[in-house]
């Protein structure tokens, strides 16, 4: 029998608790476990940033961090960005104005990836070499990145409100 | 803050898919759950060449968990015949070489796959595959196209008498005449290696027969369904009706999932012999190894040009790396060297192709298939011609191009469908115009001495193309407002990110006066549509729009012809407006298409409105008539460190036309994607393989994507030429900003570092390659 472990944590907000194999990715756990499908798998080598998730608030890749690690941790998926009656995130609706997802796979990654960069920029406006930096470990194939940077400067750049989305 | 409603052709409509999509509630391939599906892992060949000389399953048989394992002899028990029939028609072809289904004997590129575990999961799959005890006689590998062409070259499969695959060729006007008569020629030898789609989603197939219904149900992340469903029918014995192929969501697509891979029959088959469902999903390595890519082309070529630049002729020959197998026929070169002609006057041009096998993964259609690499070939040979003759690099094209007044255009070469390549719609030398206004060309020399006077290289470069799109023969369309009201277009396009839906819904909203919202659209799914394409060469605008806006267009007659008996109006009084019909200047008197349809839908004995057909709906194929050509100018504006070879692109402009634009957004969004896999393809992205044909970058740490901090932000402008090809006047725009870009960038690298007078014929231009020319110069 393949080595199993007792973990307990939160997703988004909730309590989790699961024996889980110990070789089970999180990525692969929260989206086959859980059904929380909106984290995706693009390459389970740390390089597309697909997986993103935040985990005690940083952002990180589920394909690189076993459902064991998780243990005791917070982590928040996609599935817990947008508000409880469903309407979109600042963030999630300025992607969609500037045209910023195409075939939307690389999507919750850059949408984790900017909730992060909201949080630490802390009301400080960023340029747009500094958005370009935070987004590069997302690989997208179908935007050419434009309209996600144009999405993320609407939000945090010197011309918008800045208070944290 | 709420968008206003924006419909109709023209508009930048946001999209429907969005909503979904940016909350991850999309329905990817691996989303979706099929109750008791187990779960697959194939064994995949280690070596590019061999013979497998041992195979034994057992303890992999034996392990607990393994429903199954399969090799040739196994699945093929379940097919009606021995390999996959794929290969499309082509002039020039010396043999077929279809794919079987799992290798039988010879294996010939690593990653082929031999054989297949079905399991309760796919750790346990992936566990059993570890156990099987495979041996490969390793045979010498062919990895270059042009030594395998050689006499004497090892053989890239024992089925084939040798590496030359196909021949093919372009030859037309004197060519003799227009060398023996030139006073320039420029020589040149141009290799461009491998790259591929690498959509970030990987390749998945789920297999579900339901015995009740005698149905066989294909989820399949795929470009074309229907084809799916055409090949399954044949190779499966089964009829039409057993088979439904479903596209769900699609991760991105670029040419690779146009493409009928031996797992699309793998899976189904397995599914079949086991009675359960049975799910794969492609990992990142697979998806290196074993889905199709190209783009490797060898050219030796010369042009002959007057005193004054004018081209008088082309001449040369193509060596094409096709890998081990024909999955897509052999256009890619063809495509190469028709697009290598662009907006230009080109009097004579003679070219043979030659096809080699290798012991690489098969090639077949990239984003751009064969064309980026023509365009590249013709610019650099023109760029070669202006600097050896002092012209500037804009004056040798203006006096090449064809003129507006030439228009259409026929181009003495025969397509594919048996037509001359003829351009139909274009102004090439105001779009250069306008492209070099807009990049400030003509201050730019002022700018690059000044920078150079602070030790700055900097360039600016240009490429002017034209791409083929819309390929039919057809696509289809239908659309229904049902009694409930609900407006429901099914189409055999196939969406991956394009946005169809939008398109769709957007342009049946405008033809009945709806919001895109209000309209479901149904694509990649044979049920819905019976007759079908799908997704390549730049169609679906063309293509699956033309056939949506004539089946509106039906259906808003017939809504005004049964509202006319209804309102008892004339039907030249009558409009659509928000979803009714009504009587123009008569608030109130109306009929929504809600109540059209159901009187439409007809009462037990009761007449339908006076002469009409049931139902509310009409069903079109919309028939092409040749291509229609898109064109373009790309200029970028480079930063050279000659020290290191790094490149920074700090300026990217593109005036583009593509005809009528249903959704200029969209259309903006295929050119960014476009342009930033071209320029990946020039700069980053690199299939190398050792002399063995081994892959050695299959992660994305080894092969690089372009990231966010290394494009730069596209300036892009639109003319408008629509095409008299279709009533909406579009042409594609899938793939243009993929063929201008690379030579673009060269061409502005170069222009950088004139001082050492470097000049760049091999693609990708890596950092190493690029310091390694500076310093040749340098040394010389
Ligand atoms: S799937 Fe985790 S980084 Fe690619
Ligand atoms: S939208 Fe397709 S990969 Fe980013």
């Amino acid at each position: 029998m393949a080595d199993t472990r007792h973990v307990a944590f939160t997703v988004n907000g909730r309590p989790v608790e699961a024996t889980v194999e110990t070789r089970v990715h999180l990525a692969d756990f929260l989206r086959h476990e859980l059904l929380l499908t909106g984290t995706h798998v693009g390459c389970e080598h740390g390089v597309c940033g697909a997986c993103t998730v935040l985990v005690d608030g940083a952002s990180t890749r589920a394909c690189l961090m076993l459902a064991v690690q998780a243990d005791g941790r917070h982590v928040e998926t996609i599935e817990s960005v947008a508000a409880a009656d469903g309407a979109a995130h600042p963030i999630q609706a300025a992607l969609s104005r500037h045209h910023g997802l195409q075939c939307g796979y690389c999507t919750p990654g850059v949408v984790m990836t900017l909730v992060e960069l909201d949080r630490e920029r802390a009301g400080r406006a960023l340029t747009e070499a500094e958005i370009r930096a935070a987004l590069s470990g997302n690989l997208c194939r179908c935007t050419g990145y434009q309209g996600m940077v144009d999405a993320a400067l609407e939000l945090f750049g010197a011309s918008a409100d800045q208070s944290s989305v | 803050m709420a968008e206003p409603a924006r419909i109709g052709i023209g508009a930048r409509t946001p999209r429907v898919e969005d909503a979904a999509l940016v909350r991850g509630k999309g329905c990817f391939l691996d989303d979706i759950h099929v109750p008791g599906a187990l779960e697959a892992v194939f064994l995949r060949s280690p070596l590019a060449h061999g013979l497998i000389r041992k195979l034994d399953l057992a303890a992999a048989r034996a392990h607990p968990g393994v429903r199954a394992v399969f090799a040739y002899d196994d699945l093929r028990a379940r097919l009606t015949m021995d390999r996959i029939p794929l290969a499309l028609p082509a002039a020039g072809i010396r043999f077929h070489v279809d794919p079987f289904v799992l290798a039988r004997e010879e294996v010939c590129y690593a990653g082929e796959p031999i054989a297949l575990v079905v399991a309760d999961s796919r750790r346990v799959a992936e566990d059993a595959v570890a156990l099987i005890d495979l041996e490969i006689e390793p045979l010498p590998a062919v990895a270059d196209p042009v030594k395998g062409l050689e006499p004497g070259a090892p053989r890239a499969r024992l089925d084939c008498p040798d590496n030359f695959v196909a021949s093919n060729g372009i030859d037309y006007g004197d060519i003799d005449a227009a060398f023996a008569g030139a006073a320039h020629v420029v020589k040149e030898r141009f290799r461009l290696d491998k790259g591929g789609g690498h959509s970030i989603e990987p390749r998945g197939v789920i297999a579900r027969h339901d015995p009740l219904e005698g149905r066989l149900t294909v989820w399949d992340s795929t470009q074309m369904p229907h084809r799916t469903r055409g090949v399954l029918v044949t190779t499966l014995g089964l009829d039409e009706e057993q088979v439904r192929v479903i596209a769900p969501d699609v991760g991105g697509g670029f040419g690779p999932k146009a493409v009928f891979h031996p797992e699309e029959l793998a899976i189904p088959a397995a599914a079949l012999l086991l009675g359960q469902p049975v799910k794969w999903v492609e990992d990142r390595f697979e998806s290196f190894t074993a889905t199709i890519g190209e783009r490797e082309t060898d050219w030796d070529m010369e042009a002959a040009f007057d005193a004054d630049g004018r081209l008088r002729g082309i001449r040369g020959r193509l060596r094409y790396d096709h890998g081990a197998a024909t999955p897509y026929g052999v256009a890619l070169p063809f495509n190469a060297c028709t697009n290598l002609i662009g907006p230009y006057v080109l009097p004579a041009f003679k070219i043979a192709i030659e096809l080699c096998l290798t012991n690489k993964t098969p090639a077949a259609p990239t984003r751009g298939a064969g064309r980026p690499q023509g365009t590249y070939v013709m610019e650099r040979l023109l760029d070669a011609m202006a600097a050896r003759i002092g012209l500037p690099r804009d004056e040798i094209r203006r006096r090449n191009f064809i003129a507006a007044s030439q228009m259409p255009y026929a181009v003495p070469v025969k397509q594919r469908d048996g037509s001359l390549m003829t351009y139909d719609s274009g102004d090439y030398p105001e779009c250069q115009r306008r492209a070099l206004a807009a990049a400030g060309w003509s201050d730019f020399p002022a700018r690059q001495a000044a920078a150079l006077r602070e030790g700055r290289y900097i360039g600016l470069g240009l490429t002017n193309y034209v791409e083929g799109t819309g390929r039919g023969p057809f696509e289809s369309a239908s659309i229904r407002v049902g009694p409930s009201g609900k407006v429901v277009v099914t189409t055999g396009a196939t969406a991956q990110g394009q946005g169809v839906q939008t398109m769709l819904a957007q342009i049946v909203a405008g033809v009945l006066g709806l919001e895109p919202q209000a309209i479901q659209v149904i694509a990649g799914d044979t049920n819905a549509s019976p007759m079908g394409l799908g997704a390549f060469a730049s169609r679906q605008a063309v293509t699956a729009g033309n056939a949506v806006f004539q089946a509106a267009t039906l259906v808003a007659e017939k809504a005004k012809a049964a509202a006319s008996t209804l309102l008892e109006a004339s039907p030249d009084d009558l409009e659509l407006h928000d979803g009714a019909v009504r009587v123009k200047g008569v608030p109130g008197h109306q009929k929504t298409l809600t109540e059209i349809a159901r009187s439409l839908a007809g009462a037990a004995g009761f007449a339908l409105p006076a002469g009409m057909t049931p139902g509310l709906a009409a069903a079109t194929d919309f028939l092409t008539t040749g291509l229609t050509y898109t064109n373009g100018c790309h200029l970028a504006e480079v930063e050279v460190d000659p020290e290191t070879g790094g490149v920074k692109i700090n300026r990217y402009v593109v005036v583009h036309d593509c005809g009528t634009m249903i959704n200029p957004m969209m259309v903006e969004g295929q050119i960014l994607g476009g342009v930033a896999h071209g320029i990946g393809m020039t700069l980053f992205e690199w299939m190398r393989y050792d002399d063995q044909a081994q892959l050695l970058t299959a992660t994305f740490a080894d092969y690089l994507l372009p990231t966010a901090d290394v494009l730069p932000r596209l300036d892009i402008h639109h003319m408008i030429s629509p095409t008299p090809l279709n009533p909406l006047g579009v042409k594609g725009a899938a793939e243009s900003g993929t063929i201008g870009a690379p030579a673009t960038i060269v061409s502005a690298i170069e222009d950088a570092l004139s001082p050492f007078g470097v000049r760049i014929r091999d693609l990708p231009l890596t950092p190493a390659r690029l310091r390694a020319l500076v310093r040749e110069r340098s040394a010389a």
